[in-house]
């Protein structure tokens, strides 16, 4: 194994200082014989770790491959990355998580850490077999029929009750499905006008308030998925007080990018939960920096062209992430470099039960790591990002902060910014 | 539509001028069509239409007689929509007995290359039969793309290509005067 | 002149007379004529595009660019379910690849002439997309309103019904506000979209009783409500609709002398509007489909006018 001398980095934006990579950690060994590389200036941040992937494969091989879509979070400075059940067949089942989770040894680039279905088929009304993934060879700790909101209170109960057996969580993404019946965007001014039909903010907030409730009395834990209205901002501030186990995420997307996006019809800029409104980004960076939002996660969903390039009511909701999630949270987020590694990167490992991830380049540490570039300016080319989609919502888009190294295990997946394998 | 403008220009015809060149007109079709009994006058918007109702005026002043006038726009008939564009669509009013039979006299203010006056023609062919058809301009600047030639002429101008002409009159500009002025980008149409 | 009508946000109030004045000059031009043909847009093609079965809005279209001699191909994408063959970007660049002018598009899904604009060189007219907007059907209205009443600023107007739904509202809120008129929508709240009144037009009012307004409006436009909204439960059944937000013989009386009565078509006679009242001399519904085929002439002629 090569041992790696980082010379000069900024450590999470503070003190200078190098970082001697050797058998997989940092250590304070002798430097004796080890490769230099001049990271003058770089910030050193824990690697970071997503919560919310869509890696899709199996089955949507056409759009992201576990390989294509490690490279495109080894970009980003993700050395882990949770990759959702919403798969063809669902990861609701022991063998395909094991898959999963292979698929993601193999390539090598990042750790996949398989989310496991909630319920059979993300149908809403069976429980997949949560204990026979979390005993498997992937270790699922996090749940999720995400994609899909589990709608029945009954079957939300049992499955926080459940995964408490063996320290799960269920990660929901909450939208009350009969109140979002062909919901396109935001119910707001922008959808009268476009006469797109409205996903309304209750939607979200009724399900967010129920489940808090729910794991408030039978105390489980639970994770809100993709928080995006001011309203359930509230109600997660509420239940964090009250005592409830519940920690969030938002995206990168849901800090920036507004329902007005949705006025030029291009589905680039549908997803799920829709862009909402200014005020809910304004409340969403607020809760991000207080930590009422613990967490950001891209809901990295990539799509093939055709799912993209139709009309709007047609296509698919989801939008590319992982590549660009550092840049746009370093921009809007409000955090500083410590506060990032903490939202992006401590946290969610915490909360997926990542004990390798997550963790400051300290001595003693995994040499999970990334450094950045905190001066450099990139241009968003979605031909050029190595997901195996292009539905980037920054095309063309100018981002702070460059990804230059990202290391796993002491052993660089991106080099000079570029993929190492 | 036309403002005067500043631009230098030279006055061909002026007011009292006009009127006079009018009233020739007139007296000539009045000569030529035996009294101009079975005649109508029909203007091509912009300045024809004013122009055909003095024509009228004037026939009514020297024989107490009521040629029927109207305004045939051709402006869906030109062939430059693809060249120029899509220009305001001027009024079409047909006197009541129609043109079928009649002796139509179309009149417009300047003739140059003659595309006006066959638009105005297949415009004719669209709404009647008339028995024959002539032309009255105020002034004929030449350079015609076209076997047209007009039966009545006020004044013949001979200009250049790079210049135009202009026919300003009291009901549509306020003032009587027809200018010699230099050709705006794309020229005289 | 604009290159695409897609919205009735497109127009503002000097270009929406341009077409209507555009409109009065060509009926005049063919009015009493036997040829009821003008030559200029030989030479040009006119694609109607038609994703949804509208045989009326089709034949409008047909007639405006025959009677301007353009040539028409008809492209039927029929079969409901956008025929899972080609996609509507597929589509466009065949239409791109035969040289189309105009494409006249009707489509299920909001937006999608905007895609389509972006995918073909000729212009793109929206004739009606999903529940957004149907910007040539409110400029015959708003050109009915005209020829009857002799302006639209300043006249006070009711759209009656499934705001929510209609794309017909939503382009006649557009241009009548641009032209100076007061909206006034009326209907059941589950069918008036929430914050509607700042969404498309300051000084859009919404109002819920019907027989308070009617006796206040000079315009009153029927929307056609299906029957099927009842089964989202957006109203508890036609009965109940009817004797709220129908328009009868009763309700027709309490309208000012003067007052029409408009309907964008199809009707559901004894539903949004009784038989009275549709065949009574104040509903302009007949005149509504003359106007349609006049007012797409002219916005035919100056998009395809648009000089290059
Ligand atoms: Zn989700």
């Amino acid at each position: 194994m090569t041992t790696y001398l980082l010379k000069g980095v900024s450590l999470l934006g503070r003190d200078r200082t190098d970082l001697l990579l050797a058998d997989g950690r940092i250590t304070d060994a002798s430097t004796a014989g080890a490769e230099v590389i001049d990271a003058d200036g770089l910030v050193a941040l824990p690697g970071l770790v997503d919560l919310h992937t869509h890696l899709r494969e199996p089955g949507r091989e056409d759009a992201e491959t576990v390989e294509s879509g490690s490279r495109a979070a080894a970009l980003g400075g993700y050395t882990a990355v949770c990759a959702m059940a919403n798969t063809e067949p669902v990861a609701d089942t022991a063998g395909v998580v094991e898959q999963v989770w292979r698929l993601g040894r193999a390539a090598g680039l990042v750790d996949v850490q398989p989310v496991g279905a909630v319920t059979v088929g993300l149908g809403g009304e069976q429980l997949a077999e949560l204990g026979a993934m979390a005993g498997s060879a992937a270790r699922v700790r996090i749940f999720s029929d995400d994609g899909h909101c589990v709608a029945d209170p009954r079957v939300m109960r049992r499955a926080l009750e459940y995964v408490k057996a063996f320290d799960g969580v269920i990660a929901q993404h909450a939208e009350e499905p009969r109140l979002t019946v062909g919901a396109q965007m935001h119910e707001g001014s922008v959808s009268v006008r476009l006469g797109l039909a409205g996903w309304p903010a209750v939607a979200e907030e009724a399900i967010v308030a129920r489940d808090a409730l729910l794991a408030g009395h039978v105390g489980a834990r639970l994770h809100v998925c993709h928080v995006s209205t001011a309203g359930s901002v509230e109600i997660l501030r509420w239940a964090k007080r009250s005592g409830v186990r519940v920690t969030a995420e938002v995206t990168p997307h849901h800090l920036l990018l507004t329902d007005a996006s949705a006025e030029s019809y291009d589905p680039v800029f549908k997803v799920n939960p829709p862009l909402r409104t200014a005020e809910d980004i304004a409340a969403l960076r607020a809760a991000l920096a207080d930590g009422t939002i613990d967490a950001v996660a891209t809901d990295h969903a990539p799509h093939a062209v055709e799912d993209k390039e139709c009309e709007w009511d047609y296509a698919r909701p989801g939008m590319l992430g992982l590549e660009t999630a550092l840049s746009i949270v370093y921009q809007n987020g409000g955090l500083d470099w410590d506060q990032i590694a903490e939202r992006m990167s401590r946290t969610p490992a915490r909360i997926a039960g990542l004990a390798d991830h997550g963790r400051d380049p300290v001595p003693g540490a995994p040499a999970n790591l990334t450094l950045v570039d905190p001066q450099a300016r990139w241009r968003v080319d979605p031909t050029a990002l190595a997901s195996g989609s292009r539905n980037t919502p920054y095309a063309g888009m100018a981002l702070p902060g460059r990804v230059v190294h990202t290391f796993l295990r002491g052993e660089p997946t991106v080099f000079e910014g570029k993929a190492t394998r | 539509m036309a403002q005067p403008t500043a631009a230098p220009h030279k006055v061909i015809i002026a007011g009292p001028d006009l009127a006079r060149v009018v009233d020739r007109i007139a007296h000539q079709i009045l000569e030529r069509t035996g009294g101009a009994r079975d005649a109508v006058l029909l203007g091509i918007p912009t300045r024809g239409v004013p122009l055909a109702r003095r024509l009228a005026t004037r026939i009514h002043a020297f024989e107490d007689f009521e040629v029927p006038v109207g305004a045939l726009d051709i402006t869906l008939y030109r062939d430059d929509l693809r060249l120029r564009g899509a220009r305001a669509v001027g009024p079409t009013q047909l006197p009541p007995g129609g043109v079928d039979g009649r002796s139509v006299i179309l009149v417009d203010d300047v003739l140059f290359s003659g595309r006006t006056v066959r638009a105005a023609l297949d415009a004719l062919g669209d709404i009647g039969r008339p028995r024959l058809v002539q032309l009255a301009v105020l002034v004929d600047r030449g350079h015609r793309e076209l076997p047209i030639r007009a039966d009545y002429v006020g004044k013949n101008i001979p200009t250049a290509l790079r210049e135009m002409v202009r026919v300003l009159l009291v009901e549509t500009d306020g003032t009587d005067e027809v200018r010699l002025e230099p050709a705006p980008m794309g020229g005289q149409s | 002149m604009i290159r695409h009508l897609l919205s009735a946000a497109d127009l503002d109030a000097g270009t929406a007379t341009e077409v209507l004045d555009t409109a009065a000059r060509m009926d005049e031009a063919i009015a009493d004529r036997e040829v009821k043909k003008l030559p200029t847009l030989r030479g040009r093609t006119v694609v109607n595009l038609f994703y949804e079965d509208s045989t009326r809005t089709r034949i409008s279209f047909e007639a405006a660019a025959k009677r301007l001699s353009a040539d028409v191909i008809n492209f039927s994408a029929k079969g409901s379910s956008v025929s899972k063959g080609e996609s509507l970007k597929d589509t466009a660049l065949t239409l791109q690849a035969m040289g189309a002018d105009a494409v006249v598009i009707r489509h299920p899904a909001s937006g999608a002439p905007y895609q389509l604009a972006g995918w073909v060189n000729g212009s793109v007219l929206n004739a009606g997309d999903g529940t957004h907007e149907h910007p040539t059907q409110a400029l015959l209205d708003a050109y009915t309103m005209r020829s009857r009443l002799g302006r639209v600023d300043g006249l006070s107007v009711a759209i009656v019904g499934d705001v929510l739904h209609s794309r017909v509202a939503r382009s006649n809120v557009l241009l009548l506000s641009a032209l100076g008129a007061k909206v006034t929508l009326v209907g059941p709240p589950t069918l008036l979209p929430l914050g509607i009144e700042d969404a498309l037009a300051s000084g859009t009012e919404v109002r819920y009783d019907l027989d308070e307004v009617l006796p206040g409006v000079d315009v009153v436009m029927m929307l056609r409500v299906q029957r099927e909204r009842m089964e989202d439960a957006y109203f508890p059944s036609a009965r109940e609709y009817t004797r709220r937000y129908g328009l009868d013989g009763a309700r027709l009386r309490a309208l000012p002398e003067h007052a029409i009565v408009m309907h964008p078509g199809p009707m559901n006679r004894g539903m949004e509007i009784s038989p009275e009242v549709a065949d009574s001399p104040r509903s302009t519904i007949v005149e509504q489909v003359a106007n349609g085929v006049s007012v797409r002439m002219a916005v035919l002629y100056l998009l395809l006018g648009g000089a290059k």
